[in-house]
């Protein structure tokens, strides 16, 4: 991925930014308008030179993640191919793979791909729906629970005993109890029981065309659709 | 048919004998079939099925369906506690917790020596002399701790129910006001040959006259429901008696049955004579099953002194004879034609409509099925006359009606008045004070606040199948809207995808407000629910089930914001009792092993 | 508005119908789509998805039971009755098992094809997660009860059509569910037979045959192309 440089406004969007506490945007539109810049302090002057005031035109920032997926969408995300040089033209990437930051911070866009299945899932998407004006769920993992949610009809406890007790050939062996691991919730779900979620791209993956007709539609203030050869839910 | 070596298959090949081993009779073989055994194993349900010559699917489909048919094995004592508003608010809950904490059980578990189970179930019918519970269909009332511990040292000691104490069972007829009905002097028969003295179409005649109307709630036009039924094709006509009195508060049928049979079986002979009927149904819903044996020696009674059977009152070629089917615990089957499935044998789902049971009723035949008290209203028509008849009560509710009365009021109980009587009298009558809300018609009807007590009982206003449930202003409407929101789910049929589904969603919702969970999202989510289940409903079920919350929403706001959080969006589920189990089985408790379920009001 | 013999409007368009049809047949007969999920043509109309909920003369029916009469005034497909058919879908796809990219069905399956015919993006309800199982006891045929929605075209067409009596409908409420015509209960001790009506008339992904599922690609399938709008239109598929 090339690397774009990170916007002046937007310098406090360092790397490995505490989370931040308070969230940065009270309501994010329910209906879909032109979206503004979080970074967007000061209204544009009247611009005198079109392709220069187009050129300072604050970029939107968007953050993606992974939480109980299998990345499929975000690497259906990067099948826009060469359109995503039309897209970091208007947007800069927060926290995402991409970047490689590890906290969120304000953004316009919040893209959240799989389910929730544990402790750090939930943290961390309370974190996007604090920090991003428009959070979207994106595949069948966040919006169904999808593939590990197939595990919802298993008792939890007999999961974690049979794999890391029952197992041949171990001896007293115990569930690992390091603070560090991520308890399991006793049930995977979508993250629409968990945050409030304003749009959703099924698709398992959604194609990388969907994803950007889906894009494009919301950050130019159309209500975005997917027409039925983009409207997936396999 | 096999041989079946236990003490239940020679049983069963007696009840199937006595079923005439009749597949349409297959609730009546399953509940008695019940009854050797306590419960329905897989055995006796394909020796069922296949004494009855029906797939095992079918009488599985049937069995699965009825609350009070068990495919598990429950409690030899199985106990189950009226769980209507009414029974709460005389304090049912903390006895239902008290018995299971004396018993040593959960909710619905069996004990370890197969003694008992405690269960809940749907309005039992008592809601004038409860908290109610049923031990073994037996109606024990006026419940208190005491009692309880008096019931579970009955059951520990395994005393059969017939050893125990018997003013337990007494179910009292609490007859507050008396009319046309409730306080008239009547002799067996005399309407009988009244109608027949008027032939089948003078007696119809009156009824046109008369303007009775369904006392079900509906409303229909009884003589028209005749007049249908008595001139569609067919090469049998049916005459049904809804006794499956399930709607939450009322109890009238109860009392017309216990008090006024020779009413209900003298109006259902009338019926059966206009329309050309040789035989009647009472399905009787299987709460009162305590009734049964009263009503089969009345029925035996009336054989004798010739108001049934053949030729009756001596007029030839007037046959008619009455059947009583029980009901096994499903309020839908109060719909007519659910009634009429599960009179064939079938689940109680209710059929499309049109046609409608006039032309295509029991077995495909023209039916009447009329409610309990309009069959008791008949008698004053054969013998007054419709004319007179039609000068009581209003121009459009002839006549009077019977209402069941409770709540928090000092004298609960049946209530009759001439239709348009005020709301306000009725609780002035009553003994009702400082009242804040009264639902008419049970769960299914309307919540009126005080403003509208002007209003009047009557079709063209106030229409009601008989309960009226008072609440006073201690209580939380918020609790009424959502005992009914458990009712409905609890008794949907499941046939269409709004109510089956529906109806669940709209429970969870009120369970999560109720949880200090909600937000103006949940109240939105019911908006939308109502609308949608409103509008899509196959049956008056489903399209009844939002009432209450949609009425109190309207008139009672305040209870529900009282709950609702700030914030814009509450979690679906609590997220830190998600991690309990991981926690106990990673024995982990440190700060990471935790979650807030709510966060701050974003 | 001068009423002619045997026609009606839809959505302000006039149709001719034959007496005796529904609503619903007298629509798909002019070329206009209701949208429908237990309704099969083949069979008696069961009227229990209500995805077919229209406004006959302002009241809400079931156009899959409701007779075709002359003037009757219908309409249909209004953002108001299709925001509601989104929210039988999403509940039917909350109640079940309906994990599309696991299924086989996936692109032949009615439910999913009225989804996207609705544009449904999220199934929106909390889900249920029920655990009714599989029964993968039969030689040729399995089920994922899961993906059932209760519309009882199985239970018709075993009974109807095979002279079987295979499946039928038990339980209540949120509990209902297919039961097998076997003392076990498991489809494997049935007379079965993969060829039988039953197996073919599943509008989702419950009934499968085995072994046959990726037959058909995933892309070539039924809806992969043209929407269920058109497919129910052409005599192949209606």
């Amino acid at each position: 991925m090339s690397k774009k440089p990170v916007a002046k406004k937007t310098a406090k969007a360092a790397k490995a930014r505490k989370p931040a506490k308070k969230p940065a945007a009270k309501k994010p539109a329910r209906v879909a308008k032109p979206l503004k810049a979080v970074t967007a302090k000061k209204p544009a002057k009247p611009a005198k030179a079109e392709a220069a005031a187009s050129a300072r035109k604050p970029k939107l920032r968007i953050a993606t993640t992974s939480l109980s997926g299998c990345f499929g969408c975000h690497t259906s995300f990067l099948d826009i191919d060469e359109r995503i040089l039309q897209l970091v033209e208007i947007a800069e990437f927060d926290r995402s793979p991409i970047t490689d930051i590890k906290h969120c911070g304000p953004c316009d866009i919040g893209i959240i791909e799989g389910g929730v299945c544990n402790a750090e899932n939930v943290h961390v998407l309370r974190e996007f729906r604090a920090n991003c004006k428009t959070l979207i769920a994106i595949g069948a993992c966040a919006i169904n629970g999808g593939l590990p949610a197939l595990r919802n009809h298993l008792d939890v406890t007999d999961c974690l005993t049979r794999v890391y007790c029952d197992r041949a050939g171990g001896k007293n062996h115990t569930v690992p109890n390091d603070p560090e691991l991520p308890l399991l919730l006793e049930k995977v779900h979508p993250i629409n029981e968990v945050v409030r979620v304003d749009y959703f791209i099924p698709g398992c993956p959604p194609s990388g065309d969907a994803i950007w007709k889906f894009l494009t539609d919301l950050i130019t203030g159309r209500m975005p659709r997917l027409d039925h050869e983009l409207l997936r839910f396999d | 048919m096999s041989d079946h070596p236990t003490k239940s298959g020679n049983a069963l090949q007696a009840i199937l004998e006595n079923n005439s081993y009749n597949p349409t009779r297959l609730v009546q073989v399953l509940r008695e079939a019940q009854e050797v055994e306590g419960w329905l194993s897989d055995i006796t349900l394909s020796d069922i099925a296949q004494g009855l010559n029906l797939p095992i699917a079918r009488v599985r489909s049937t069995a699965n369906f009825y609350s009070f048919f068990y495919t598990r094995p429950v409690g030899r004592y199985r106990v189950l506690f009226s769980d209507n508003i009414t029974d709460r608010m005389q304090g049912s809950g903390a006895l239902f917790d008290h018995m299971l904490a004396r018993l040593k059980l959960t909710d619905n578990q069996v004990s370890a020596d197969g003694a008992v189970s405690v269960a809940r179930t749907s309005c039992t019918g008592m809601c004038d002399q409860g908290p109610a519970l049923l031990v073994n269909n037996m109606a024990v009332t006026r419940l208190t701790p005491r009692r309880i511990d008096e019931i579970c040292d009955l059951i520990k000691a395994g005393l059969p129910l017939a050893s125990w104490p018997s003013y337990y069972f007494k179910v009292e007829n609490n007859i507050r006001r008396r009319d046309m009905l409730l306080g008239a002097n009547w002799d067996p028969g005399v309407a009988l040959r009244a109608a027949i003295a008027r032939g089948p179409k003078g007696m119809l005649n009156e009824m046109k006259i008369s303007n009775l109307r369904g006392r079900g709630g509906a409303g229909f036009t009884t003589a028209i429901k005749w007049d249908a039924a008595r001139t569609a094709p067919g090469t049998a006509r049916y005459v049904v008696c809804n006794a499956d009195e399930g709607e939450p508060g009322t109890f009238k049928d109860r009392v017309l049955l216990q008090k006024y049979a020779g009413h209900v079986f003298e109006g259902m002979t009338i019926a059966g004579y206009v329309i050309g009927a040789a035989k009647g149904f009472l399905y009787l819903r299987g709460e009162y099953t305590y009734l049964l044996p009263d009503l089969e020696a009345h029925l035996d009674g009336l054989r004798r002194s010739n108001l049934l059977g053949q030729n009756i009152c001596g007029q030839e070629g007037f046959n008619f004879d009455i059947e009583i089917h029980v009901g096994a615990g499903a309020y839908v089957c109060g719909e007519e034609t659910a009634l009429i499935e599960s009179l064939e044998g079938k689940p109680g789902k209710p059929r499309i409509r049109p046609p409608f049971p006039v032309t295509y009723g029991y077995l495909g035949q023209p039916t009447t099925v009329n409610n309990v008290e309009t069959l008791c209203k008949v008698l004053e028509i054969a013998t007054a006359g419709g004319a007179k008849y039609a000068g009581q009560g209003t121009k459009q509710s002839t006549g009077t009606k019977i209402l069941s009365v409770a709540g928090d009021v000092d004298l609960p109980g049946l209530y009759e008045y001439p239709f348009g009587v005020k709301i306000s009298q009725v609780l002035e009558d009553c003994g009702a004070r400082d009242v804040q809300a009264v639902q008419v018609s049970g769960a299914a009807g309307i919540c009126l606040s005080p403003r509208e007590f002007g209003r009047r009982i009557a079709f063209e206003d106030v229409p009601t199948a008989g309960s009226f449930m008072v609440f006073n202003k201690k209580r939380d409407m918020f609790d009424v809207a959502r005992n009914f929101a458990h009712f409905f789910a609890h008794e949907s049929c499941g046939f269409c995808t709004p109510c089956r589904v529906g109806t669940s969603i709209v429970s969870n919702i009120m369970d999560k407000i109720a949880a200090g969970h909600g937000t103006q999202y949940e109240m939105n989510e019911l908006g939308r629910l109502t609308k949608v289940i409103r509008g899509s409903a196959h049956c008056g079920l489903g399209t009844a089930s939002c009432n209450a919350i949609s009425d109190t929403v309207q008139k009672f706001r305040a209870t529900y914001e009282a709950k609702l959080k700030s914030a814009d969006f509450e979690p679906a589920f609590d997220l830190d009792k998600a991690l309990a189990k991981t926690r106990a089985v990673a024995n982990r408790d440190d700060a990471d092993a935790h979650l807030e379920t709510s966060v701050g009001g974003h | 508005m001068t009423d002619i013999a045997n026609t009606l409007t839809v959505d302000g368009q006039t149709i001719t119908f034959e007496p005796g049809q529904t609503i619903m047949q007298a629509a798909l007969a002019a070329g206009v789509f209701m949208p429908h999920l237990c309704y099969n043509p083949e069979f008696k109309p069961h009227g229990s998805c209500k995805l077919c909920t229209v406004t006959v003369n302002g009241r809400p029916q079931s156009a899959c039971t409701i007779a075709a009469m002359p003037g009757q005034e219908i309409q249909s497909d209004t953002p108001e009755l299709n925001s509601r058919r989104r929210v039988l879908l999403q509940m039917l796809f909350v109640e079940g098992h309906h994990f599309c990219p696991g299924c086989e069905k996936s692109g032949n399956c009615q439910l999913q094809a009225l989804g996207y015919e609705m544009e449904m993006l999220t199934p929106h309800f909390n889900h249920f997660f029920p655990d009714r199982g599989v029964d993968a006891t039969h030689p040729d045929v399995m089920i994922d009860f899961g993906r059932c929605i209760m519309c009882e075209l199985c239970v018709q067409a075993s009974r109807d059509v095979d002279g079987k009596n295979i499946f039928a409908l038990a339980g209540r409420g949120l509990a209902s569910h297919v039961t097998v015509n076997s003392p076990s209960g498991k489809l494997g001790d049935t007379n079965l037979a993969v060829t039988d009506k039953a197996v073919e008339v599943c509008p989702v992904g419950a009934i499968l045959r085995k072994r046959v599922g990726f037959a058909v690609p995933i892309g070539e399938r039924i809806y992969d192309h043209d929407p269920i709008s058109v497919k129910a239109l052409e005599p192949d598929e209606a």
